[in-house]
């Protein structure tokens, strides 16, 4: 689950590291009171669940109350990178004297949590590590037992900080690994991370990713910051077909069925499963100069009903003209059932299973069954001689003509 | 010989009275496998397919009255890191983690315990492994007879990310004459308790195996970490690649995720492109087609 930055700064800030009087607003005129309250100059910013703002012009800085006003009205209404910004961000400017850089992700070479630190902030990290690896702290932390102060100290010690710095920054870090590792954050970042001219740290923009998995176990901290659970948070907006397949599959708890079509624009349906199998047969169909329409899966053992839905749906696309029902060697999966669910949607679409169904080819649990139905339709249909790359080469042929 | 598994092997099953676990249970015994006890807490008494249930851990043991060398854990996400950790404290060394969607960090913490006991973990979000004719732990293979059909055994290790695909590629490989050692399915996930490189040292070691297949994806970073561990370890065994998902490296395809869990591009070293360019400088052949596989090992073992 990805945040939006005025959420991170809440749960930056309810872990104990400050950050500066900032004001989140969905008007113009909420900004203009936050500005006012602010009594300074201040930096307008898109509350969007994208990067490069600054660039497509979502961060705008104000001298007075109305000029910040006059900018959120605009920014609220800028679409970035396909999204809508939820509101704005109203930040007093701050006396910055230097930007640091803190972050805690995982490594999963490691199989452990990383922290990192620079006194090199505000620009990118990567590039950092590449061109000054003397100005980048890093330590991994032990999932099992207690993070200790010292950790987040060495680290930061690392890139050459001493003094009252060294301390401060210390326990912003530490405090950074704990909330990582409470809220299972596959990323928590700070950057910037700023001192003020009086010596104080605060956080001037906070990145934080929770584990999709994990978010479950959050709830009381979600609500608490004021995130809506219900809201969709992808990187892109689903289609109708990726939001029908999702209800479909939702109807029902026998199998699992799945399908995406961002970036798919091709005739031949795809009804494939599982997991690996999905990835190698929409790449075999490819590499044979193929057009897929969408990605799917099917897998576990689906309801008649379920395998129709999803071949309904595909059908339905517009410009699908075939499609091709394949799976890899399966043993929980009924090949009667799948078989009879993909004829089904042909029918009650009026097309004819034997010329829509470009082939077959799924080797698992009941086939002598499945074998009976689709030689009943005149579907052409292969067993587990006929690789899954022939299989796809056969589809794409027949697709083209 | 095999890798992991023998003849005399014998395990526990963790959630045995599931659905997907009574299935899983009676494949299991119908090739052969020795499986010694069930743990479901609060159905102690009960029996799955002739296994006796307990409801705890200890209690098996207590039951065996001897070490049990594993356990397949086929709990609910929310409660797998706590039936691994008892699986582990109980003396247990193998543990195969089927349940998918557990959360990182409960992943991480198992496998730091497990390191810490000197025990191992697969998976999680696998099928388990099978070793040919001795004995199979987990869903890998399916029904006994259908395992049987797809593993005969053979000269050729196969380690994949996917459950799925471990049984399609041993199957070509079966019926290309060849065979398999030991075909382990480790999971799809980002955070897995072993690797292909954590495996290797223990197919280089087994006498049976003289190549290695793998199955890969875009995501994560293990197969430079297997080139490192071949260069480090001089290691001369040869590992033929198939790289699914190859697709995903279109821009239009950029930061979502297909497939598994740990199949997400987050960075450029994690795409498919940049992983067979980085196989193949380490003189690891990347097949396009599942069906190329055995040509190569073939020529690989000078067959």
């Amino acid at each position: 689950m990805r945040f939006y930055e005025y959420e991170s700064r809440r749960i930056v800030e309810r872990a104990g590291i400050p950050v500066t009087r900032y004001g989140f607003c969905t008007t113009a005129d909420e900004a203009r009171a936050a500005a006012a309250s602010i009594d300074g100059p201040v930096v307008v910013k898109s509350q969007v669940l994208t990067g490069g703002r600054m660039k497509a012009g979502g961060v705008k800085f104000a001298d007075t109350a109305d000029e910040a006003a006059e900018h959120a009205a605009a920014i609220l209404e800028l679409e970035i990178g396909g999204h809508m910004p939820v509101g704005v961000l109203v930040d007093p400017k701050a006396e910055v004297d230097q930007e640091y850089y803190a972050a805690v992700l995982w490594d999963a070479r490691a199989k452990r949590p990383m922290m990192l630190f620079s006194d090199m902030g505000g620009i990118d990290i990567e590039q950092v590590a590449e061109e000054h690896p003397d100005h980048v702290g890093r330590a991994h932390l032990s999932n099992l037992h207690p993070i200790a102060d010292f950790r987040a100290k060495e680290t930061v010690a690392r890139c050459g900080m001493t003094g009252s710095e060294l301390g401060r920054a210390g326990r912003v870090l530490a405090a950074l690994a704990r909330l990582q590792r409470d809220y299972d954050m596959t990323l928590a970042e700070i950057n910037p991370l700023a001192r003020l001219s009086d010596g104080s740290f605060v956080a001037l923009d906070a990145h934080m990713e929770m584990e999709d998995e994990a978010v479950g176990r959050h709830k009381a901290m979600l609500t608490e910051i004021g995130v809506d659970l219900g809201e969709p948070r992808e990187l892109y907006e689903p289609s109708e077909f990726e939001r029908n397949v999702k209800a479909i599959d939702a109807a029902d708890h026998r199998g699992v069925i799945q399908g995406k079509d961002h970036g798919f624009t091709g005739n031949l349906g795809l009804v494939i499963g599982a997991g690996g199998g999905s990835l190698t047969l929409t790449d075999a169909v490819r590499s044979q100069g193929g057009k897929p329409a969408n990605y799917a899966e099917i897998g576990g053992n689906p309801s008649v009903a379920k395998s129709c839905g999803l071949a309904k749906q595909v059908l339905g696309k517009d410009g699908v003209e075939k499609i091709a029902v394949m799976m890899s060697i399966v043993s929980n999966t009924r090949v009667d059932i799948v078989a009879r669910g993909v004829i089904k949607a042909c029918l009650e679409l009026g097309k004819d299973p034997a010329e829509t169904i470009a082939i077959f080819r799924i080797p698992g649990a009941w086939e002598d069954e499945g074998a009976k139905i689709l030689d009943k339709y005149g579907v052409e249909y292969v067993d587990r001689s006929v690789s899954m790359w022939d299989a796809a080469g056969m589809a794409v042929r027949k697709v083209q003509g | 010989m095999s890798v992991l598994l023998h003849k005399d092997f014998t395990f526990i099953v963790q959630g045995i009275t599931g659905r997907e676990a009574v299935n899983l249970t009676r494949e299991c015994l119908d090739f052969g496998s020795k499986i010694v006890a069930g743990v479901t807490p609060g159905r102690k008494g009960r029996e799955v397919h002739g296994v006796p249930v307990f409801d705890t851990v200890e209690q098996a043991v207590a039951h065996h009255g001897a070490p049990i060398d594993g356990a397949v854990a086929t709990v609910p996400p929310a409660f797998t890191k706590d039936a691994v950790f008892e699986a582990i404290e109980n003396g247990i060394k193998l543990i195969v983690v089927v349940t998918e969607r557990i959360p990182r960090r409960d992943v991480a913490e198992m496998v730091e315990l497990a390191g810490e006991r000197g025990a191992r973990i697969i998976g999680p979000n696998c099928l388990g492994l099978i070793a040919p004719g001795v004995a199979k732990m987990g869903g890998i293979g399916g029904p006994a007879k259908d395992a049987a059909k797809a593993y005969v055994p053979g000269p050729v290790g196969v380690m994949s990310r996917s459950g799925g695909m471990t049984t399609e590629i041993s199957s070509t490989l079966t019926a290309a004459g060849l065979g398999v050692s030991t075909a382990i399915s480790i999971g799809g996930d980002a955070i897995i308790g072993s690797t292909y490189a954590e495996l290797m040292p223990l197919f280089e070691e087994d006498p049976q195996t003289e190549a290695i297949v793998i199955y890969t994806e875009p995501g994560g970073r293990m197969e430079a970490e297997l080139v490192e561990w071949r260069e480090a370890a001089g290691s001369k065994m040869p590992i033929v690649a198939f790289m699914a998902g190859r697709f995903m490296d279109d821009e239009e395809m950029q930061g979502m995720s297909f497939g598994h869990a740990g199949t997400i591009v987050e960075g450029v070293e994690d795409s498919a492109t940049e992983k067979i360019a980085r196989l193949e400088a380490a003189v690891i052949p990347v097949v396009e087609r599942i069906d190329e596989i055995p040509d190569r090992v073939k020529e690989a073992l000078g067959r």
